[in-house]
């Protein structure tokens, strides 16, 4: 085993730490160090955003960099999104308006929706198309997930959430 | 005629929301990479880096002096116990780990087993493999020269041919061809792609050694296909393997076949006795498993001066790579490649296909795709623009003249399949109507005097799908069947499991619909299980769109088994005769009294606590489905296109998709269906390909250089439909999921071709890349 450092990280507004390899990637780290499974693997190559999560208020996509280099950081992952056992406007508006298939990517996009809505709570469609642009989709065709994140960003500007 | 249940029983045609998302939604999906058991280790593949080569040796001795190390397996060791080489799902045979030679790069070459992933991937790198370079064959139109290398030493025929297969008669198209008027004729290459569902494939082998017990949970489309398939490779007793197919992310024909990292994690816990996990990374995905298309493909058309299409003649060359492991119904060497006449009427045809070896990944699998339609709907589509050219006639009035008409169903094709039902006309009239053809046309012609390049693209496409009758369709012997077994508890809620495996397409909320259709059980109350070998019963799986037409059908004639039981159930009630009741969607009432009536979940309850004398206990039924034929759904796609001419882009301006695929159960979701499909034929026509380079260097072989559609590039999709209901089918369904796929990638390449065809240009291979479209430019003195 090689030598280990310790991580402290808060994630979903919970404190974990572990003594990880300085190499262990950081959606290896979520998904079994803290079994957080949520967060997917879909490229080797950060092209597809399955793994992305929330880092102190950025979108990162969590296998492209290392779990000790989000020591003392802030995750907030898809687990997090539900609040007191309501489901988050995104959520919702995931199932309302059929924006996912296999769902596979939907905890990325859900995650780059997310910061998107809360730098720009009023997107256009080309602003949506853009945010997401990150995140890659086979099965809906991306409309659907535009209605979506616009079905969210409306039912925010009505006080749903933030 | 569907009866129309209420929202609340949410029968056939309601758009329902999906009973799946609420755990995908808040990351509770259980995917196989999701599966952690205890005791549980790693494997990971050795490949290699040469496309052929001689394998002088595989040394092991430092990987496995790694500690944490467990095992290093290489293909000697596998031969020892026979399982160095094993059978594709189209009787040929594939290396499992390599013994003697490789054949295409990134083949499998060792596994190693280790306590965690980053050991495993460590000592596979420690494992020394020498390697003797041969030459390699790239091109497939040289895999029969004289002095083409021969791959297959093991085969005791010695040459790189595989198959050669014709349909349709030879002499009489001939015939056709040397009186014809005019003929026109398209060389197209369909590239090989990859499906590349984000989730790659993968999965947790667990062999208990005290039970004696493999469960293998495996990204599959096929589960109880594959156990099957393990059962008689491996020689463990069929009732001793629990295939489990969970929450899969995306498949697109991609998880039908069995893969070499799948058979080294079962031979790993059955040597270690603990589960060993095996998860593919991207590149290994793009550059191993299951490819699709590959077609070299030739297509004339003969046909009178007014455009009346007499003959149609189609020579292919299919390149299968190192391996023949295209995964199809057996007795179709080149899948259903014969419905390349397509939708229209042909007095003659005929079709040949050759298949050969290269030094490429095995395959090819059906990408969203029923075996082969989506190459034969391309060919013909294209070639019909071409001839369409040739006459100096509207794309759109040729279809119309040459389409089988309407009072010619079920119609007989010249290559041999019988058409249940279509109407192409009316679908292509709605689709024109809807993106308005002819002010197009017109705004076309006032563009071109500009200069500017704009394009129309129209695509009539048949389908083919849901294998498949018994008679003709089998895989490896086992007959493509599919069934449905349906239980209602006394409470009158239900559960129902298929022979079948979602992978996205949401049947755990369109099942349930039929059930309510069926019975009247609210579709809430009626949960859908597939995917578990030692509780479903047995099915063919999930491909080539057959869930609907095949378990979908499965379960209706089973929930009428319940309900002839339950009408039994409901007369001993009422007291009164079966004869004298009548069904509406949830209660059997007496003929004339409808106060007199008795819920299905009255009658569930009395199953099992009111028993009329002679009956058994129970409410359930199974049905396996046998299909008296395919279904053949259509349609009609127009997409307009601008070009770039200072770089060659094209842009997609508008694409109208009208899809016929009989009665729907869900139209939310089959929208969804066909927003998808669309987008990946976007990726085939514009983006997505699998290439190599003259020493078999994959090209391609990571989301880098294999590129997909974002949502930026994906334009927004107009759907339409028309309803013509398979006649054979028990609720008039067809299929839908592939019909994008197959249909668009013609709708592009024809509307970027319409849109350079003034400057003489017939044709442009995909994927139509904006290089490819400015070298065009560039040589007709066009670039801006």
């Amino acid at each position: 085993m090689a030598k280990t450092q310790l991580v402290r990280v808060k994630v979903n507004g919970r404190d974990r730490q572990a003594e990880v390899e300085p190499r262990l990637l950081l959606i290896h780290f979520i998904r079994e160090v803290l079994q957080l499974t949520g967060s997917h693997i879909g490229c080797d190559t950060s092209h597809c955003g399955a793994c992305t999560v929330l880092l102190n208020g950025k979108t990162v996509k969590s296998c492209t960099m290392f779990a000790v280099q989000a020591d003392g950081g802030e995750i907030l992952t898809v687990e997090g999104l539900i609040k007191d056992g309501q489901l988050h406007p995104l959520q919702e508006g995931f199932k309302e308006e059929h924006g996912l298939q296999c769902g596979f990517c939907t905890p990325g996009m859900l995650m780059s929706s997310y910061a998107l809505l809360h730098n720009n709570p009023k997107p256009t469609e080309e602003d949506i198309r853009w945010g997401i642009s990150g995140n890659l989709c086979r099965c809906t065709g991306y409309q659907n997930i535009v209605r979506a994140v616009q079905y969210a960003a409306d039912k925010m500007a009505q006080g749903g959430a933030k | 005629m569907i009866h129309k249940t209420s929202l609340e029983i949410g029968g056939m045609g309601h758009p329902i929301k999906r009973k799946e998302d609420l755990r995908f939604i808040q990351g509770k999906g259980n995917y196989v990479d999701d599966v952690h058991l205890p005791g549980m280790v790693y494997g990971h593949l050795v490949r290699s880096p040469y496309a052929h080569a001689w394998l002088k040796s595989v040394n092991t001795e430092k990987a496995k002096q790694l500690p944490g190390v467990l095992a290093v397996i290489t293909g000697e060791d596998l031969a020892k116990a026979n399982l160095a080489w094993m059978p594709t799902l189209s009787y040929d045979k594939q290396m499992v780990l390599a013994t003697g030679k490789v054949l295409f790069q990134s083949q499998e070459v060792a596994f190693v087993v280790a306590e965690d992933r980053y050991t495993a991937a460590d000592a596979a790198e420690l494992v020394e493999v020498e390697y003797e370079e041969l030459p390699v064959l790239v091109d497939p139109k040289k895999a029969m020269d004289p002095d083409a290398p021969l791959l297959r030493e093991d085969r005791e025929q010695k040459d790189n041919h595989i198959f050669h297969w014709e349909v349709g008669d030879r002499q009489a198209t001939e015939q056709v061809f040397q009186k014809a008027a005019v003929k026109a004729s398209v060389h197209a290459f369909f590239p090989r792609c990859h499906p590349a569902p984000l989730e790659t494939c993968g999965c947790v082998a667990d062999f208990n050694r005290a039970t004696g017990k493999l469960t293998i949970y495996m990204t599959s489309q096929a589960p109880h296909a594959h156990r099957t398939v393990f059962a008689l490779v491996g020689g463990i007793p069929e009732q001793n393997i629990r295939v489990i197919s969970p929450d899969i992310g995306g498949g697109f024909g991609n998880k039908v076949p069995v893969y070499p990292g799948y058979v080294c994690a079962i031979v790993a816990s059955l040597t270690l006795g603990v589960p060993v996990k095996w998860i593919e990374t991207r590149s290994e995905n793009l550059q191993s498993t299951g490819f699709a298309r590959d077609y070299h493909m030739t297509a004339e058309i003969a046909a009178d001066r007014d455009g009346k299409m007499q003959g149609l003649r189609v020579k292919t060359l299919a390149d299968h790579g190192a391996f023949n492991a295209a995964a199809q119904p057996t007795k179709f060497p080149a899948g259903l490649f014969n419905i390349c006449t397509g939708s229209y009427d042909y007095p003659q045809a005929f079709c040949e296909v050759d298949g050969v070896y290269t030094n490429k990944a095995p395959g090819g699998i059906a990408y969203r795709c029923s075996f082969r339609v989506t190459e034969a709907a391309y060919l013909i589509e294209r070639v019909v623009d071409v001839l369409a050219l040739e006459l100096k006639m509207d794309p759109a009035e040729l279809r119309r003249k040459n389409f089988i008409p309407e009072s010619k169903f079920p119609y007989k094709s010249s290559l041999g399949w019988t058409y249940d039902s279509g109407n192409y006309e009316g679908a292509m009239k709605v689709a024109l109507d809807k993106i308005g053809y002819e002010q197009l046309r017109k705004e076309q012609a006032e563009k071109r005097k500009k200069g500017e390049l704009m394009g129309i693209g129209i695509s009539s496409f048949t389908e083919i799908v849901g294998a498949g009758p018994a008679h003709t369709f089998d895989i490896l012997g086992i007959k493509m069947f599919d069934s449905c077994e349906i239980r209602i508890h006394p409470t009158g809620k239900a559960i129902a499991r298929m022979g079948t495996k979602s992978q996205g397409q949401g049947h755990e909320t369109t099942y349930a619909q039929i059930v309510a259709q069926e019975l009247g059980i609210p579709a809430a109350d009626v949960v859908i299980e597939e995917g578990d070998t030692d509780t479903a019963p047995y099915g063919l799986g999930t491909y080539a769109s057959r869930s609907t037409p095949t378990s979908g059908a499965a379960t209706a004639i089973a929930a009428r088994k319940i309900r002839d039981k339950a009408k039994k159930i409901a007369a001993y009630l009422l007291e009164c005769s079966e004869n004298d009741l009548e069904w509406e969607p949830g209660k059997f009432y007496v003929k004339g009294a409808p106060s007199k009536a008795k819920t299905i979940q009255e009658i569930a309850f009395a199953a099992y606590t009111n028993i009329p004398p002679g009956l058994e206990a129970g409410l359930e039924a199974v049905d396996y489905y046998d299909p008296p034929n395919l279904t053949f759904p259509f349609g009609t796609y127009v997409c307009v296109v601008d070009i770039d001419k200072g770089t060659g882009e094209v842009k997609v301006r508008r694409f109208v998709a009208v899809d016929d695929c009989g009665n729907i159960i869900n139209p939310m979701i089959v929208e969804g269906q066909i927003h998808g499909g669309l987008t990946e034929g976007l990726a085939i026509a514009f983006m997505q390909q699998i290439d190599y380079d003259e020493s078999g260097n994959v090209q391609g072989g990571s989301f880098q250089d294999y590129l997909l559609p974002t949502a930026v590039e994906t334009p927004h999709w107009e759907t339409d439909k028309t309803c013509t209901p398979s006649p054979h089918h028990p609720f008039g369904a067809k299929g839908v999921g592939e019909s994008p796929n197959v249909g668009s990638p013609a709708a592009f390449v024809n509307a970027v071709v319409d849109a350079l065809s003034h400057l003489g240009v017939k044709h442009i291979d995909m994927p139509i890349a904006p290089w490819k479209v400015w070298n065009i430019l560039k040589e007709k003195g066009v670039t801006a």
